[in-house]
């Protein structure tokens, strides 16, 4: 049981920053945080806030130069990833690491079949040969619901359809039986119907096979029925830390509590105007002193702008990067109990 | 894709035709004529020279004649080189300029992927910057100024090849250089640059993130999309390298069709001219259609039919 | 306060081009060679005789120095064959080749802009019709153009072209009425109905299409070269290219005319591509939709925004026409003595290359060297103009 609930993944202090001629910028800076084995992590953002490149940098795939990982330990499964020579991060990557992209049109090469992409991870992996190879594509394809898989799989990727392209993703991320598989924004680019049965795949598939997921997505309607923890990343920072439950209950961070607000709710009332964070996210190349939110913080005081903000805990595995995290955290609980009666 | 390319070598026709016509009428739209040299004629000599050519026919009927002729595939004799058909001419003259051109042609290709292909990768780096300021000066240095100053150095200085005419593999050296230079500065530059697109794209990542080795990565993903632009340079490149480029032959002094051609220009040999251009049009055509097919092979998401 | 910070980015597109193109180590020296070199060029002559005495047509009176010096102090370049100093030959040289470059670039320009420009706009048949046009003049050698209209006119023989000129305006007129009444008529036949898309009328009017078409783009770069060969640069220009100024019009007009024909054609082709991606855009659609005519939103909308790309190719069609001069030059069609253009000047060398290779090697040489920069500026205001292309 302890075995099985081990850590899988641990992040502590990652710093990745890109050289740009408008100088450093820090698209992470100093992220920490630990996923179990089995388990799910929603990572929650609006675009340019670090959660992408944090991922990269996991998967040791940040271009460098501009990029470098300034700083921080990774550790996957026991291993120091940073410390890793690049061979060896390649035994990993596709292996024990997969990934899915957000665009599944542009993320398969245009210029190979599919059978050709598929095949390469198990021939380079699992060492199979070309008939092995193909037996297991065609199971992967299978498995993610593409019927006619033995045909298909001769097909080259504009003529499948962007969901199942996204299927076809995900075949070729989990042939090899990984033991995480991150997620990057897998349903953005897809129609809402489509979306939906993506989501249940992946949620079906980490089911059946045990893989822990790191799902990385700008909306927090996708991360409500499908993760464990969520982690809300901003200008780099971890902004608030939870269990999915306690997050969308109770959210201690200003940030958390208007991205809450702004998701849509059929329940609306038609006239009253639709709430949205006022401003736009800060240039990571130029971020003021204080709190990175303090521009468009409802509630910022002088001491916000001023200096930089302290991670709170505010319940048990519940952080808040917030001068008044415990204040909101009360506020929430209020709201919470008023509205349930 | 077997009706698309046919459709396309039988709209070569009509276009060669065209072009034909368009130079036809652009050489009698100038004043002049083959035979109005420095001095003037006799009346009755001209008379008789007009009659022999039919020049003293309406414009319709001889430029009917011509086509006729031509759509025969027969585009007469030289008026300048008496006795010989312009058919004659350029297939004795072809094979000079086939030859160095498709040998600089290849040297390109060797040197400008090689250099494109491992300036694209090692971005930024010394020999990124070295070979792209080298290819930026082959791009500067006009190939009349190249071509002698080759021919001064290994030619009257060092004496490794002989400065010109036609004559053992020795020869080629030099021609072929100067040839090749500008064209492999202009492929290297093309692969960097569609080379460093694809490495950008969203499928380079993940294959990335499949593990595969650089070389993989490199050699099954990212070639293909790399080489298009080369591709499309490549056609009408070829076609004008091989039908000759004058100033190399006119250095090199080899009786190529480049000059044949530009002489046949100045000394208004109608029939000369526009054998060669016919031909040249549709080699380029010719080469584009191959272009547009290749294409097709390259990419699956282009299909014609 | 927000509209404050949206006018301050928007005015700064060029002035970001700018502050990118200084940080290219490239670029820059490409642009301070080519304002020396323009410097040079310019006042350069006037110093040289001012300070020795010589010109780029002086040939020395004592006969014993009529013949070909090595570069000393008194001959930064050396002498050609008649004595002349070629130091002053390379700098006028200049002044005609980089003016040739400049000016058939502008022609080429003015042409293929409007062109691309329309096609683009327009689309469907009309685009089709006009991009074929472009592919078949690309299928003619384009040396072939420029000799037939320099060999032919050349001389004496340019004044046929004057006599034309009546003749010309009138058709152009014709045409353009022609014109503006075919793609009415096609507007009003084709965009209605699909049905007669491939009957008779469609065919017809698009052969006529193709040939107006036609005769606009010569018309066009006909009027576009004459004008320029009209200005005083032009004037200047054209006493180098033809012996005898007052006969008609001149060959340096023929040159442009030519020039200008045969390097508009790439042109077209970038603004068509950029006018086609931009038309779709939002803003073009608001244009549309606020009643901004056809003509309005092609001059207001379209070519402003197709200014980048049509700036990066202008910079690199100046190279290619100054090589295209050279080349003629080379081949005897160019400048006439005793004016020089570097072209010229390098056949000149060419023939004495074993004996003087001074001769070929300095004015080969600068011309390389300002080709080299054109091509680095180019580069430079490419990435600069374009943020995509960036490194990051």
């Amino acid at each position: 049981m302890s075995e099985q609930n081990g850590t899988i993944l641990s992040v502590n202090d990652l710093k990745t920053y890109f050289m740009t001629e408008d100088g450093v910028v820090k698209a992470v800076d100093g992220i920490t945080f630990e996923l179990k084995k089995g388990e799910t992590l929603g990572i929650v953002g609006e675009s340019g806030s670090g959660k992408s490149v944090t991922n990269l940098s996991v998967m040791r795939l940040i271009p460098e130069p501009p990029g470098k990982i300034a700083g921080g330990k990774i550790v996957f499964d026991g291993i120091d990833v940073l410390g890793l020579s690049i061979d060896d991060v390649r035994k990993i990557r596709g292996k024990r690491i997969a990934m899915i992209f957000q665009d599944p049109m542009t993320s398969l090469n245009p210029f190979l079949k599919i059978s050709t992409q598929l095949m390469e991870v198990t021939r380079l992996h699992l060492g199979h040969d070309k008939a092995q190879a193909r037996a297991h594509a065609i199971k992967m394809l299978k498995m993610v619901g593409i019927s006619d898989a033995e045909e298909r799989i001769n097909s080259y990727p504009h003529e499948f359809s962007g969901g199942m392209r996204q299927r076809v993703m995900i075949a070729m991320a989990l042939s090899c039986d990984p033991e995480l598989l991150i997620a990057d924004e897998p349903t953005t680019a897809l129609d809402v119907t489509i979306q939906a049965q993506i989501l249940e795949l992946i949620k079906d598939l980490r089911s059946r096979m045990g893989t822990s997921v790191i799902l990385i997505t700008h909306d927090l309607g996708v991360v409500a029925g499908m993760t464990d923890k969520i982690i809300v990343m901003y200008a780099g920072k971890v902004f608030e830390q939870a269990p999915t439950r306690e997050l969308f209950a109770t959210p201690a961070n200003p940030y958390t509590k208007g991205l809450l607000k702004s998701v849509p709710d059929p329940a609306h009332e038609q006239g009253d105007p639709l709430y949205q964070i006022p401003g736009l996210p800060p240039d990571v190349a130029h971020l003021p002193p204080g709190c990175p939110f303090a521009e468009r913080c409802e509630r910022a005081e002088d001491i916000c702008r001023r200096e930089f903000p302290p991670f709170v805990e505010v319940n048990t595995n519940h952080h808040s990067l917030c001068h008044f995290a415990k204040e909101v955290y009360a506020e929430s609980r209020n709201e919470t109990t008023d509205r349930h009666g | 894709m077997l009706s698309f390319i046919i459709r396309r070598l039988l709209i070569i026709i009509p276009m060669a035709l065209l072009v034909v016509t368009l130079t036809w009428g652009l050489i009698r739209i100038a004043p002049g004529n083959f035979y109005s040299g420095e001095k003037k004629l006799p009346a009755a000599v001209e008379a008789n020279i007009r009659k022999k050519y039919g020049l003293d026919l309406p414009w319709w009927q001889q430029y009917g004649m011509m086509m006729s002729n031509i759509v025969r595939g027969d585009f007469g004799d030289s008026v300048k080189y008496q006795g010989q058909s312009v058919n004659e001419i350029i297939k004795r003259h072809l094979p000079y300029s086939a030859t160095i051109g498709l040998l600089g042609y290849l040297l390109a290709l060797a040197i400008g992927l090689t250099a494109g292909t491992i300036a694209a990768l090692k971005q930024n780096s010394a020999f990124d910057y070295g070979s792209m300021s080298l290819a930026m000066l082959g791009l500067s240095v006009p190939n009349f100024v190249l071509g002698p100053i080759l021919v001064l150095i290994f030619g009257f200085w060092l004496y490794w090849f002989p400065p010109a005419r036609w004559g053992g593999i020795e020869s080629l050296v030099l021609p072929v250089c100067t040839l090749a230079a500008i064209y492999a500065a202009y492929i290297a530059r093309l692969t960097r640059a569609g080379m460093l697109e694809v490495m950008r794209s969203d499928f380079i990542r993940t294959a990335r993130a499949k593990g595969l080795s650089e070389k993989t990565v490199l050699f099954r993903h990212a070639i293909r999309g790399g080489l298009i632009p080369v591709i499309s340079f490549t056609g009408p490149a070829l076609a004008a390298l091989l039908a000759g480029t004058v100033v190399v032959e006119k250095v090199f002094a080899i009786p190529g069709l480049g000059n044949i051609f530009i002489q046949s220009v100045l000394n208004r040999d109608e029939p000369l001219t526009l054998g060669i251009v016919a031909f040249l049009s549709i080699l380029i055509m010719v080469f584009n259609l191959i272009v547009d097919i290749s294409y097709g092979f390259l990419d699956p998401r282009i299909r014609y039919e | 306060m927000a509209e404050n910070v949206e006018i301050v980015k928007g005015t700064s597109l060029w002035r970001d081009a700018w502050k990118r193109l200084l940080r290219n180590k490239l670029a820059v020296f490409g642009m301070v060679v080519l304002a020396i070199m323009v410097v040079a060029v310019i006042i350069g002559p006037a110093i040289i005789s001012w300070t020795t005495g010589y010109t780029y047509d002086l040939i020395p009176t004592d006969r014993s120095l009529v013949k070909s010096l090595p570069p000393s102090l008194k001959h930064l370049m050396g002498t050609d064959d008649a004595g002349r100093d070629l130091f002053a030959r390379v700098l006028q040289g200049g002044r005609i080749s980089l003016s040739v470059g400049l000016i058939s670039t502008i022609v080429s320009l003015i042409v293929g802009v409007s062109y691309g420009a329309v096609a683009g706009y327009l689309g469907g048949r009309i685009d089709n019709v006009m991009m074929r046009i472009v592919d078949i003049l690309y299928a003619i050698p384009y040396i072939l153009i420029v000799i037939v209209l320099l060999n032919a006119f050349s001389g004496g023989n340019t004044a046929v072209l004057v006599s034309w000129l009546p003749q010309i305006i009138a058709s152009a007129v014709i045409i353009l009425t022609g014109i503006s009444l075919s793609i009415f008529l096609y507007r009003k036949l084709f965009e209605r109905s699909d049905a007669i898309r491939g009957g008779l009328i469609g065919w017809l009017i698009t052969a006529t299409f193709i040939l107006l078409t036609f005769f606009v783009i010569v018309v066009l770069v006909y009027f576009a070269s004459l004008t320029i060969s009209q200005t005083s640069l032009g004037k200047w220009l054209s006493e180098a290219y033809t012996q005898n100024v007052n006969q008609g019009l001149s060959q340096i007009f023929l040159l442009f005319f030519a020039l200008g024909l045969v390097s508009w054609l790439t042109m077209a082709r970038v603004v068509r591509g950029q006018v086609l991606s931009l038309k779709n855009l939002d803003f073009i659609m608001a244009a549309k939709a606020t009643g901004v005519s056809t003509v309005g939103i092609i001059f207001r909308h379209l070519i402003p925004n197709t200014l980048g790309p049509v700036v990066v190719y202008a910079t690199l069609t100046v190279p290619s026409v100054m090589l295209t001069e050279a080349f003629l030059s080379y081949l005897g069609l160019g400048v006439q003595a005793p004016f020089a253009s570097w072209g010229s000047l390098a056949a000149d060398g060419v023939k004495n290359i074993a004996i003087f290779p001074w001769q070929l090697l300095f004015p080969g040489l600068t011309m390389a060297l300002t080709l080299f920069s054109l091509n680095f500026l180019g580069d430079g205001l490419r990435d600069a103009l374009d943020p995509q292309t960036r490194k990051f």
